[in-house]
């Protein structure tokens, strides 16, 4: 059982969380934590509010109510760059890549919030600018070296729109994990991918804690990837926190198949 | 050029689909070819030196004043053009203000230089001051960006431009909240001139354009290079972030309505530098200088040579005032106009037959049409032939040409016949629908009296009236670009996944 986190700050804490839009209330009241180093799985059916509370997350919407700590710290209110400088960063459930941008500059782009020569450091190419733009060159190679073969060599300088689904997933990430992270937020990572590649962005999320250090909160309806990788497993209907805990504790949780096959199933079952 | 036999491709060529097909896949996407190929190999800092040469070489080999004026606006065309290449090109704001920060940095200039207030700063002071204050005024018109974008920011923005140009226009009384009295700002619409020239180490630029070929050809110098570094650099990469997907951008650190701001700004400072070269080089500025017309031309260049490609819309600038200079005199457009129609159909027209065919149809129907309308109204075939803008011909090879082959009624260009051609220019538009509408040989046919009908109009009505006719043939090449080219001559084409 996961503590109640009263010896151990979590990472990310969502307290009473909640949004709604005129009369539709999309997240409600949602009490949420992932502490450090855990991989965490929001589920639920479609419409449930799970990608809602990563736009919560991120500053791309306000909370009527409630509040998001990172480290214990506020996020309400920040400007989403300020969250992603905060050590917060996302992948997207519909991909939005740099699509006309190179792959390696769509990893460099990332890095903005972490450098600091201003535009005339730039245009006199002064020792600051010219020092930053050597680290970013070498991070960005680095964060796609992450991926094995897949993202390296010739594709550096390939525009990104250029790159198979899945590799746009994988430089989705890559992306992500460039702007220096603590907590990444995925979107649906194995969406629209076959089964071998479903396995391969499996092995890349335990990877990136392993081995990139990173906490990770996940959106995924592909369960076999839910069971594989989650720490703990949040199930979400109509913006509540309907069930959480192991994987197999929510896989079998009534409400929670109630909430994916209806009354009469869960009855049945 | 060398031709490649046929037979040794495919042994050269990888295995479809393996890593080396794809890593060759950019060479077998149709690039640029001939000319624009070679552009694109040379270094940037090759052709942005040959450019200054040739722009610096005119004033030194030839002492015809006019050639010098047009390069001297060329050149601060170009500046212009850069500057604005940053808001659109880069961080894809559609920055419709923009003349604004011209408009502004001319008027600025003038009052710190002339007896307007009579103050007559050095030009190492005005200058710097009035591209910092052009800079501010920048980030300040820009502070709509923070709520709005695209249509929506564009319409404010437009709304600047007419805010300065009637500020401009009305503040020879301008009264400060009803407290100061009336007080003359601006100088209305006779502006503010004798405005004084650049003096730089004591030597005194102008009068007349050779000085200021100079003095702007080292700034597009400078600024090239600087706005070079700055698009390679951490800024440069966030513009072009934030142009493709603002949110993502935001979502990834950058914070997108600062880099907005930034972009109008660094874009408004060299409209401020271009400006005060404005000020010195014309010493007089007007408020109807700075309207409309100037930020289509602009827009034209940048969009022309492709928005986002330094190179490119300096080659866009060049083009297009060189194009719309020629334009001016009758002899020269009429070059112009013909040269147009007849790579239009080269470009258009498969097969060859088809070509000769038309091109012979047009000329036969001339000849006959002309024969008719000589034998039942001969005053309809007795007009001149316009050569520049008060002078006409009947003399010489070409006069003799069109004479033969085109209907020119003999007061034309006075009164009495004038309305023959705006009638005509109506019929010509309904022809080119029904063109559009029709398909197959009848087409082709009809494409016969088109094309004759539009030389008509060319010869009788638009030659003379070279305001109407530069706006309409950049109407033309953009949208000829825009079928042939969406993406400008230099611009890289935007892909989108659906």
């Amino acid at each position: 059982m996961s503590g109640n986190g009263a010896q151990k700050q979590p990472l990310l804490d969502l307290r009473g969380l909640s949004l709604s839009f005129g009369g539709l209330t999309v997240i409600d009241g949602l009490d949420l934590h992932v502490d450090e180093h855990e991989i965490v799985s929001v589920i639920g059916p479609n419409g449930a509010g799970k990608t809602t509370l990563f736009n919560l997350i991120t500053g791309a919407y306000r909370p009527d109510e409630g509040d998001i700590l990172l480290d214990g710290e506020s996020l309400v209110g920040l400007p989403s760059h300020k969250i992603n400088q905060r050590g917060v960063a996302r992948t997207f459930q519909t991909l939005r890549l740099f699509l006309n941008m190179t792959v390696k500059e769509n990893v460099m782009a990332a890095q903005y919030g972490h450098t600091r020569s201003s535009i005339v450091e730039q245009m006199l190419q002064l020792p600051r600018a010219r020092r930053e733009e050597r680290e970013i060159n070498a991070f960005a190679e680095e964060k796609l070296g992450f991926f094995g073969e897949r993202l390296m060599g010739y594709r550096w300088n390939q525009p990104a729109y250029s790159l198979s689904y899945a590799n746009r997933r994988r430089l989705e990430i890559a992306r992500a994990t460039a702007s220096r992270p603590r907590i990444l937020l995925l979107d649906e990572p194995a969406a629209g991918m076959n089964p071998v590649e479903t396995h391969e962005i499996t092995e890349l999320i335990g990877k990136l804690r392993e081995e990139g250090g990173f906490t990770i909160l996940l959106i995924e309806h592909d369960m076999h990837v839910v069971e594989g990788i989650s720490d703990r497993v949040i199930a979400l209907d109509h913006g509540v926190k309907i069930a959480e805990g192991s994987f197999d504790q929510v896989a079998t949780n009534p409400r929670v198949v109630e909430a994916y096959l209806g009354t009469s199933a869960a009855v049945t079952k | 050029m060398s031709t490649e036999s046929p037979s040794q491709q495919p042994a050269t060529s990888p295995q479809i689909g393996v890593d080396e097909w794809v890593q060759r896949s950019g060479e077998r996407i149709a690039g640029p070819g001939g000319l624009l190929r070679l552009a694109d190999r040379t270094p940037p800092v090759l052709l942005l030196a040959a450019f200054i040469g040739i722009a610096c070489a005119v004033p030194l080999l030839t002492s015809n004043g006019y050639v010098i004026g047009v390069d001297a606006d060329t050149l601060l065309y170009v500046l212009l053009a850069i500057g604005l290449n940053v808001a659109v090109g880069w961080a894809g704001i559609l920055d419709l203000g923009y003349v604004v920060f011209y408009g502004f940095a001319a008027y600025l200039f003038a009052e710190l230089s002339s007896a307007h207030y009579d103050i007559h700063w050095a030009t190492w002071q005005t200058v710097p001051l009035v591209v910092a204050a052009t800079v501010l005024l920048g980030f300040v018109l820009a502070l709509p960006s923070r709520r709005l974008n695209g249509d929506y920011l564009a319409i404010v923005m437009l709304f600047f431009l007419q805010m300065f140009n009637n500020f401009t226009t009305n503040g020879y009384a301008w009264n400060w909240l009803g407290l100061s009295g009336s007080h003359d700002v601006t100088g209305g619409p006779t502006g503010v001139t004798n405005i004084d020239p650049f003096r730089i180490f004591g030597h005194v630029m102008g009068p007349g354009p050779r000085d200021y070929v100079f003095v702007t050809a080292a700034g597009i110098f400078v600024v090239a290079i600087l706005f070079h570094y700055v698009n390679r650099s951490r800024t440069g990469r966030a513009w072009r972030a934030l142009r493709e997907d603002p949110l993502a951008a935001e979502m990834m650190g950058i914070p997108v309505k600062w880099l907005s701001l930034l972009a109008v700004a660094v874009g408004a400072g060299v409209a401020g530098f271009a400006g005060s070269v404005n000020g010195a080089y014309y010493q007089g500025v007007f408020p109807d200088t700075f309207m409309f017309p100037l930020l289509i031309t602009v827009y034209a260049m940048v969009i022309l040579g492709g928005a986002g490609s330094l190179g490119g819309v300096v080659f866009g600038a060049v083009v297009v005032n060189v194009l719309l200079e020629i334009l001016r005199t009758p002899d020269h457009a009429r070059w112009v106009f013909y040269a147009a129609m007849i790579l239009g159909l080269l470009a258009k027209l498969r097969p060859w037959r088809l070509l000769g065919a038309l091109v012979a149809g047009v000329a036969v129907f001339g000849v006959v049409a002309h024969e008719i309308v000589g034998a039942v109204w001969a005053r309809g075939v007795g007009g001149p032939i316009a050569t520049g803008p008060t002078s006409f011909t009947t003399h010489g090879f070409w006069a003799t040409l069109i004479r033969h082959w085109m209907v020119l009624p003999k007061n034309t260009y006075t009164a009495e016949d004038y309305r023959i051609g705006n009638y005509a220019f109506v019929i010509v538009i309904v022809l080119v629908l029904a063109c559009t509408a029709l398909k197959g040989w009848k087409r082709w046919a009809l494409l016969v009296p088109t094309i004759w009908g539009a030389c008509f109009v060319w010869e009788t009505v638009l030659i003379e009236q070279n305001p109407v006719v530069r706006p309409l043939f950049l109407g033309v090449i953009l949208i000829v670009l825009m079928a042939t080219r969406p993406a400008g001559l230099f611009g890289k084409t935007r892909v989108e996944i659906v």
